[in-house]
């Protein structure tokens, strides 16, 4: 337990301590939320855009942690010998991951109080029926994208993880319904994204926190896919070094 | 007791000879040094007591436990520093010391740790901050904190100064003085002629000799020379070591025997007696790196490696680092 607790110390103490970390989990979701709830520059049909961008945020926050954050990080450890040295102390695989990933945790929970406060700020009138449904989606939405984010820092170079990160993290973003509405995508590209985890994740934080959406029934079925799948992946590719 | 044993030691990646046939031990409480050029094998060899490989062929054993199968319970007791990285970047020496010290179950203070490998003035530093030498003690900080029965160090001193080389060797010395045993791995023969009770040298991945630093010494260098006043009596001093000594130019002489303790001590003797000063005996530096360049030259198929005190029959012929067919 000692070792647990110091492990997820030295985690969070390292992801805030990490300016880029802090631009990808805090500032870009927040500036998104203010940027857009302020500016009509989407041609959207939304009248009120901050009761859509603020539950799709939150989506976006738990993305940005589970899978930038949580990615890079990893994939630098690997690359710098952390991972191995580590493999030679008597913390072991379970306490690293659960460290890892309390890390993510605690982390989505700093994200999420700010931005809520912040939408709040902004006019957002959430539906408070939907927190129940929409912190499992969180919980989803981190397995399934730490899964992803531990698949590739595990298997890839330092280097190649950072651009595959980053370059996921856009796509999933832009096509994922959290910046732009999904149903004003392209019908084929709507088709491919569903399939994704980012749609389905922001399709469940709308359906249960905007005023009068429901979540699609599909959402839940491939967010809990992913959720299941990449850390199976993960667990199953990584190599330390 | 042996503490480290090696038995017939393969390791190959694909068709890639790492390591072939190689066995040694090390005994405990004592400074064991690998020592051979690169691509010799030496990290692929410590990789396998580290548990971080599994032997091709062969078995390892470090405190009689398996370290591939068995790495759990090795954990506990042994310490490492890996050739290059192993701690986070952006981590300050007093963080990385606590954290670590977390792992195990009663280790050493981490601030009077800090004090012992004399980073207490960097406590807050960042790890990519510090100098080779701090970086290197830092990572020896980690490598002994949970008070380890073993140490594994992997070159070092790489990419160390002088003066940070010359600390970082007092701190293994005053370890293995407190009972560890310390296996490092050097390509540096000063770093040998510092610290090591027992020199195992690896060439192309096999043992080419194994000894104390004496016994390769005096198995390998048929003499040794110094300088003093011209016109000694060199046959009365002949006598006595039992070999010749001549003068092959005013003032310096060469002793036709092994520089051992014995025999160095004997003419030293001999001219403390007679009242002579003696200077610039040539029988350390010099004569380990004609030992180490005869023993890792390029060996002609059938020559049988010349070994020291714990030597063992040669394996003649051994094309080492090699493609397989």
């Amino acid at each position: 337990m000692k070792a647990l607790l110091a492990q997820l110390r030295i985690e969070i103490t390292l992801t805030v301590r990490n300016g880029e970390q802090l631009l990808v989990n805090l500032f870009i979701p927040l500036g998104l939320l203010v940027f857009f709830s302020k500016v009509e520059v989407l041609n959207s049909d939304e009248a009120d855009p901050v009761q859509f961008l603020s539950p799709a945020v939150l989506g976006l926050a738990v993305m940005s942690s589970s899978l930038v954050s949580l990615g890079i990080s990893t994939g630098f450890e690997r690359y710098y010998g952390v991972l191995k040295r580590l493999g030679a102390t008597p913390l072991g695989r379970p306490r690293w991951v659960a460290a890892k990933f309390g890390s993510v945790l605690a982390i989505e929970l700093a994200q999420w109080t700010v931005l809520i406060v912040a939408a709040l700020l902004l006019g957002w009138t959430p539906d408070h029926g939907g927190w129940p449904m929409s912190a499992v989606a969180a919980l989803l939405g981190t397995a399934a994208f730490g899964g992803l984010a531990l698949l590739m820092a595990g298997t890839l170079g330092g280097m190649a993880n950072l651009a595959a990160t980053n370059g996921l993290f856009l796509a999933l973003m832009v096509t994922g319904g959290m910046v732009v509405p999904f149903e004003e995508m392209p019908g084929a590209l709507q088709a491919v994204a569903k399939l994704l985890p980012a749609a389905p994740l922001a399709d469940v934080m709308i359906g249960s926190l905007r005023v009068g959406e429901q979540v699609h029934t599909g959402s839940w079925v491939t967010l809990a896919t992913w959720a299941v799948a990449t850390p199976i992946l993960a667990a199953w590719r990584f190599t330390w070094e | 007791m042996s503490v480290v044993e090696v038995e017939h030691l393969a390791v190959r990646y694909g068709d890639l000879v790492a390591v072939d046939d190689a066995s040694f031990s090390a005994e405990q409480g004592r400074i064991t040094v690998l020592l051979g050029p690169n691509g010799a094998g030496k990290t692929s060899t410590i990789e396998c007591l580290e548990g971080y490989r599994r032997p091709t062929a062969g078995t390892v054993r470090v405190c009689g436990v398996n370290p591939w199968s068995d790495r759990g319970a090795l954990n506990r007791k042994v310490g490492i520093m890996l050739q290059d990285g192993g701690i986070y970047t952006a981590i300050r020496p007093l963080e990385a010391v606590r954290l670590f010290a977390s792992y195990y179950d009663s280790p050493r203070e981490p601030r009077a740790l800090l004090d012992f490998v004399g980073l207490s003035h960097r406590t807050e530093v960042p790890f990519r901050s510090l100098s080779g030498g701090e970086q290197q003690r830092l990572n020896l900080a980690l490598a002994i904190v949970g008070n380890p029965a073993v140490v594994f160090l992997d070159e070092p001193t790489a990419g160390v100064d002088v003066s940070g080389r010359q600390l970082i060797r007092e701190l293994i010395r005053s370890l293995s003085a407190d009972g560890v045993t310390v296996m490092l791995t050097t390509h540096d023969l000063t770093e040998v002629e510092a610290l090591a009770d027992r020199i195992v040298i690896l060439d192309n991945g096999g043992v080419v000799a194994d000894g104390t630093p004496d016994e390769l010494l005096s198995a390998n260098v048929s003499d040794f020379s110094f300088r003093a006043p011209t016109g000694l009596d060199v046959e009365a001093l002949g006598a006595l070591v039992g070999g010749s000594v001549t003068e092959p130019e005013p003032g310096r002489y060469v002793a036709g025997v092994a520089p051992t303790p014995a025999h160095v001590a004997s003419v030293t003797n001999w001219l403390a007696n007679h009242n002579v000063l003696i200077g610039d005996l040539q029988a350390g530096r010099q004569q380990l790196e004609s030992v180490f360049l005869k023993l890792t030259a390029e060996r002609e198929p059938g020559n049988t490696p010349t070994h020291g005190g714990h030597g063992r029959s040669g394996r003649g012929g051994r094309a080492g680092r090699r493609r397989r067919a």
